[in-house]
């Protein structure tokens, strides 16, 4: 701890950094930050940040408002589009009750504890992403967004300008030491996909955290707006962000058997866990109004608790591996979307898939449907409601903001009058 | 690592023997400046660097000794003078003699850190303070590394790791034992990590210099700057 302290405070003078971001997510994955100048950061890493959590949503109830920041120093990194000698570094934090114990409303938290609970079973969760968004002219509400690279008639941009900036994301990610698999144009016009090399699951938690925030500050940067929003264009596909899963035991790949396409028992029963637990994590997984949006047949999103080898709209996919290449044997989950907490999305689909290991779940023959996803934020938050799984992985305390942080989403949703509704009832009834 | 004897001239008593202290080292007393009796003090490993209080000898003689010690076969430096200020305007065309000075009565915690500070730029801090492997440069006082030139911006992590690997070219290390010599701690991350920050020191390092950090196929990594390399995943 000395040493690392030592190492950011050193290399915060040498390097010439004038702030150093203190990065956590409040419960729904929004991105927070303090900003601490070289002057008090001796004092912060040693004590951590406080902050009125109730200022932030889904931090602390009123009774026990103050808060701590505690920097994860091994997570300390410069961001690489400022300029030497006027440097901003960034690191991520827990938060913490003021006495240093672990607070419930931190995702960081929750996640390194379901991680602490497959440690201890002889378990690491590795998980790869593949992140898609949008390339936008610009995010104002007035109207439906504009893809940047559908050449409409006043373009001033060429249509490449967007490839160009996703060719500068992706360099600027790996100088930042994040692996970029590859990275495509997907289906929509502006719609763009970057696939991440596995991490284990904090790691890459916090590693989505960061590539959102690079690819909107390097889009910002060119004068354009990228959105990790769900479903932003009606009739087009929607982001999703699926997610590559596999479980280690040491050195070996607990997912490598000699079952149906490869997969050992293990395997086998993290899949049929997930599909059995599939519809009450879907509320973490996929938790504003707009998710379910995407989640709507015809798109090769998921609308089913069903697994399969090929099939693009499986809820679970077993990739294909490639010849002597076992060890990269992986389940692929589907429904997520880059507009969840990652910590929390990555907590719950482990829970699940333990849950199907420790219970022994049988597999369900491929491509029957255990249940339909839930259709709406609604549905997903009754299912919620109702989970122990859920209850027992993330803790009363924040499933009971988020339930009631949902609850009111769903509200103020269903209370709106839509352009759907007027253009279609307005003039006919 | 041995302990590194400095010269003092000609005593070390209150602020002088704290600052000794505070730097860990010993001293050598010599209570003249003659050089006859400063030779019989002399070790094998001879003096780290020396300590002239010219306050209390002759400021002449002061000035004499260490002409003599610079000139010697086994040349000694740093040396520290120790001054009054009146005698700073004495110091005019005499910078050659002396490495840094305080001035009386000394402070003991600026005379450790300049003593300390000296010794490091002598080299006589107990080790190399930079690696340099293969166009690699890692700076182990200010914790900067750099390729060719080009500053890395590292976690700690990955310089602990390329610090390790770069400590020890050519020796392959297993992914556990790397765990264990750099992570040193039970690590949620499991031995794929360390996959994992090789991949990022590679990407860090860049395409043509990538190959540093060399993958022996089931079992482990090597550090090779000169040797033939492969990229195995």
């Amino acid at each position: 701890m000395q040493s690392q302290a030592q190492y950011v405070l050193r290399t915060v003078e040498e390097r010439g950094v004038r702030f150093v971001q203190f990065w956590f997510t409040d419960v729904l994955g929004r991105h927070k930050a303090f900003h601490v100048t070289p002057a008090e950061l001796a004092d912060a890493l040693d004590d951590g940040m406080t902050f009125d959590g109730s200022a932030i949503d889904g931090f602390s109830r009123v009774q026990e408002s103050d808060v701590l920041a505690r920097p994860d120093l091994t997570t300390f990194q410069l961001l690489p589009w400022h300029a030497e000698g006027a440097g901003v570094a960034s690191v991520f934090c827990d938060i913490v009750q003021i006495d240093g114990t672990p607070f419930d409303g931190c995702p960081r938290q929750q996640l390194r504890r379901v991680l602490a609970g497959a440690h201890e079973r002889g378990y690491t969760f590795y998980v790869a992403p593949e992140i898609e968004y949008f390339y936008f002219h610009s995010l104002e509400t007035s109207g439906a967004p504009v893809p940047v690279d559908r050449g409409s008639y006043f373009d001033l941009l060429p249509d490449d300008d967007a490839s160009q900036l996703r060719r500068r994301t992706v360099l600027t990610l790996e100088e930042m030491g994040i692996g970029v698999e590859h990275a495509q144009h997907e289906d929509a016009p502006g719609q763009h996909e970057i696939d991440l090399r596995y991490t284990d699951a904090l790691t890459m938690a916090d590693t989505v955290m960061t590539v959102r925030h690079v690819i909107k500050e390097l889009a910002r940067q060119s004068g354009l707006a990228a959105s990790f929003m769900p479903k932003p264009l009606s009739h087009e596909q929607g982001s999703g962000m699926h997610t590559h899963l596999s479980l280690w035991t040491e050195e070996t790949n607990a997912f490598v058997g000699d079952g149906p396409y490869g997969l050992s028992t293990v395997a086998q029963q993290f899949i049929a866990g997930l599909v059995h637990h599939a519809a009450e994590i879907t509320a973490i997984t996929n938790q504003w109004v707009n998710s379910y949006k995407r989640l709507v047949p015809g798109h090769e999103a998921p609308v089913n608790s069903a697994w399969a080898r090929f099939e693009p709209s499986a809820l679970v996919r077993v990739p294909t591996v490639k010849t002597g290449r076992l060890e990269s044997t992986r389940l692929e989950y589907r429904a997520p979307d880059p507009a969840a907490n990652p910590y929390l999305a990555f907590a719950v689909i482990l829970a699940a898939g333990l849950r199907g290991i420790e219970g022994g779940y049988e597999l369900p023959a491929e491509g029957s449907s255990a249940a339909p996803l839930p259709r709406s934020l609604a549905e997903a938050v009754a299912l919620m409601e109702g989970s122990a799984l859920l209850h027992e992985t993330l803790g009363e305390h924040l499933v009971t903001w988020f339930l009631r942080n949902k609850r009111e989403e769903w509200a103020s949703y269903r209370s709106e009058v839509t352009p759907f509704e007027l253009e279609r009832y307005l003039p006919l009834l | 690592m041995s302990i590194d004897i400095i010269l003092c001239v000609p005593s070390c008593e209150g602020p002088v023997r704290k600052a000794f202290e505070l730097t860990g080292v010993t001293a050598a007393v010599a209570t003249s400046p003659r050089l006859n009796e400063i030779a019989a003090l002399e070790g094998d490993d001879g003096f780290a660097g020396a300590v002239v209080d010219a306050t209390t000898i002759a400021f002449t003689d002061a000035m004499s000794l260490c002409r003599q010690l610079r000139g010697r076969e086994r040349a000694i430096s740093p040396i520290i003078l120790i001054l009054d200020r009146y005698q700073m305007d004495e110091l005019t065309f005499r910078e050659d003699l002396f490495d840094d000075f305080v001035i009386a009565p000394a402070d003991a915690t600026e005379l450790a850190t300049r003593l300390r500070h000296r010794l490091r730029r002598a080299g006589h801090d107990g080790g190399a303070s930079l690696i340099e492997q293969g166009g690699l440069t890692i700076n182990l006082e200010t914790y900067q590394a750099s390729i060719a030139g080009r500053t890395l911006d590292l976690t700690y992590m990955e310089y602990e790791l390329l610090r390790f690997l770069a400590t020890n070219p050519n020796r392959v290390f297993t992914r556990e034992t790397l765990l264990n010599r750099v992570w040193g701690y039970e690590y949620y991350g499991g031995a794929r990590t360390v996959d994992v920050h090789v991949r990022r020191l590679r990407a860090k390092l860049g395409e043509e210099h990538a190959h540093l950090i060399q993958t022996v196929r089931s079992v482990g990594y090597k550090f090779g700057p000169n040797s033939n390399w492969s990229l195995g995943e």
